[in-house]
């Protein structure tokens, strides 16, 4: 196999070197455990309430409302299972999105099989919430809100501020999984009145295995692992400081490259989708065409399957995903895909590309030029695409 | 997490196309389910398959079992036809991940589909033939939108 182009980058990163550079010392030579009272021990205690201002300044947060996690699927269980656990007895009703990750889906499945009542809000063909079904679904018994900050298969940015100034007036708390957008698109807790935020480190260029749950101060929500005193006694366990410093820098790394990373990624972004709406007929663009998170970009072919697409493409050394049930070890495909409305034949046929800033255009024209010969391919040896050819006349 | 033997169908399909002059078509599968088969059959007079076609929709293991099965079945008479079941399919491609094992179980039906057609069209009947389950009626799976 030659040369990778890796258009994959939500579903994991690579390890930007500086981070990696950063983390070394933490396992040779800095190993101590941070509860330790010798200096080889404490002095990582400093070096994690350095990496926590580091993250706690990108979100607008304080520094003691950052508690890491084991990454972002627990700090999306923990926000969910433990404001339910609290709120107990002031309500039993939670609303969340039909598109969510399934890290939280589950979890509030969980909860409704605990009792709770779980509204899944449905979303435009953008995959973006409406506002007014947001409204029309509180309840006096509703403790939490939870809405991913952006979609992690079309890449849609949901009005998370609107939605935080909803659930500020009628006084719920607000979640959100921001697991795809923190480094991606500016985030402030303050002005969009988020109460609690999952992010995870390896979606920004950061070690797999660490993440954290932001907490506004002042909120109920106990410790999900218990054992320990570590985050103040809200999660156990010894701290993984090679993890939270790779955390720290990555998250540095991003915070500094933000704008021109997110300006060169939208400018190839939209040179991709142009591209391939224009030459491949019978494709349509996954997700909102304009409020998406700069690196990603989904479509459906009609008549041909996702999983023989990403094999084709992991032929030339290219990395992309696909919401078909091939893919999804389920017979049903993406429950994204069918909640903006496609009919399952067309969910099954989508390919999500997610650029990073080391792609170039050159790279994006052979990742095109061979797309359209493989789709071509793969719809010669549809059924689908011969019955509508047949059709046409 | 394919065989060689898979990927090697899956790249170089044998017999994929469609017939002109077939004279038994069996299509099976579920475009809600992501597989869809067409066997193209054309069965000569002594009752052996001169010839077969295929056309899928679906993963991977789709196509290497469509294009297997058109192997298999080619040149063979009738009654060896039917007696071709997914596990030969199977073994024949080293084998399938567990859950791409329903592919080599749609082949089978497809290659069964298609006879059955035949035996309809020449008022024959194919010992142990039956009714195929998930054949589909042309057009019905394309209600899709336009774009």
């Amino acid at each position: 196999m030659g040369k990778i182009i890796y258009l994959d980058n939500a579903a994991t990163t690579k390890t930007a070197p500086e981070v990696v550079e950063a983390m070394l010392p933490y396992f040779t030579e800095n190993y101590g455990n941070p509860s330790s009272i010798y200096q080889i021990g404490a002095s990582n205690k400093e070096a994690i309430s350095k990496q926590r201002d580091i993250i706690a300044g990108a979100l607008g947060a304080k520094s003691n409302e950052i508690y890491f996690t084991a990454g972002g699927s627990e700090a999306d269980n923990w926000a969910l299972k433990a404001t339910a656990e609290a709120l107990s007895k002031k309500g039993n009703h939670i609303i969340t999105t039909a598109i969510e990750h399934h890290a939280i889906l589950h979890s509030a499945q969980y909860l409704e099989s605990r009792g709770f009542e779980i509204t899944y809000l449905p979303v435009d063909e953008n995959g973006v919430v409406r506002l007014e079904d947001l409204k029309a679904a509180i309840r006096p018994t509703t403790i939490l809100i939870s809405v991913m900050f952006a979609n992690n298969e079309i890449g849609t940015i949901e009005p998370i501020k609107e939605i935080g100034k909803i659930a500020k007036e009628n006084k719920i708390y607000f979640h959100t999984d921001a697991v795809q957008a923190f480094g991606q698109v500016p985030i402030n807790v303050d002005e969009y009145n988020i109460d609690m935020l999952s992010a995870s480190a390896h979606k920004l260029n950061g070690p797999k295995g660490i993440g954290f749950l932001y907490i506004r101060t002042g909120l109920p929500i106990r410790s999900f692992i218990h054992g320990g005193a570590q985050e103040r006694k809200r999660r156990a366990g010894t701290e993984n400081v090679p993890g939270i410093i790779g955390f720290g820098a990555a998250v540095k790394r991003a915070t500094d490259t933000l704008s021109t990373r997110s300006e060169y990624e939208t400018k190839l972004r939209d040179y991709l989708i142009d591209r391939v709406l224009k030459e491949i007929p019978y494709t349509r663009l996954n997700g909102h065409p304009t409020d998406r998170l700069p690196n990603n970009a989904n479509f459906s072919f009609r008549f041909i399957e996702g999983e023989s697409l990403l094999i084709k493409l992991d032929m030339l050394g290219i990395c992309g995903s696909s919401g078909s049930a091939c893919t999804s070890g389920s017979l049903d495909p993406s429950h994204v895909l069918l909640a903006i409305g496609l009919p399952h034949e067309i969910a099954h046929g989508s390919l999500r590309l997610t650029l990073n800033e080391e792609i170039t255009k050159e790279e994006i024209d052979f990742v095109i030029d061979n797309l359209k010969e493989i789709v071509t391919q793969l719809r010669e040896m549809s059924p689908l695409y011969e019955d509508f050819i047949k059709k046409q006349g | 997490m394919y065989t060689e033997k898979v990927m090697d169908h899956f790249q170089h399909p044998r017999n994929m196309g469609e017939l002109e002059n077939a004279n038994g078509v069996g299509t099976v599968g579920n475009a809600k389910c992501g597989d869809i088969m067409r066997i193209y059959l054309d069965i000569d007079d002594k009752q052996i398959i001169r010839d077969v076609k295929f056309k899928t929709f679906g993963c991977g293991a789709a196509v290497a079992t469509s294009s297997m099965a058109t192997e298999l079945v080619k040149g063979k008479s009738i009654q060896d036809a039917m007696a071709i079941t997914n596990k030969a399919v199977m073994e024949a491609l080293d084998g399938l991940p567990p859950v791409k094992v329903h592919c080599s179980l749609l082949a089978e039906e497809a290659i069964h589909a298609a006879l059955w057609d035949y035996a309809q069209k020449n008022g024959i009947e194919i010992q142990g033939l039956q009714k195929p389950k998930s054949d589909i009626h042309e057009g019905e799976e394309d209600e899709g939108e336009d774009y």
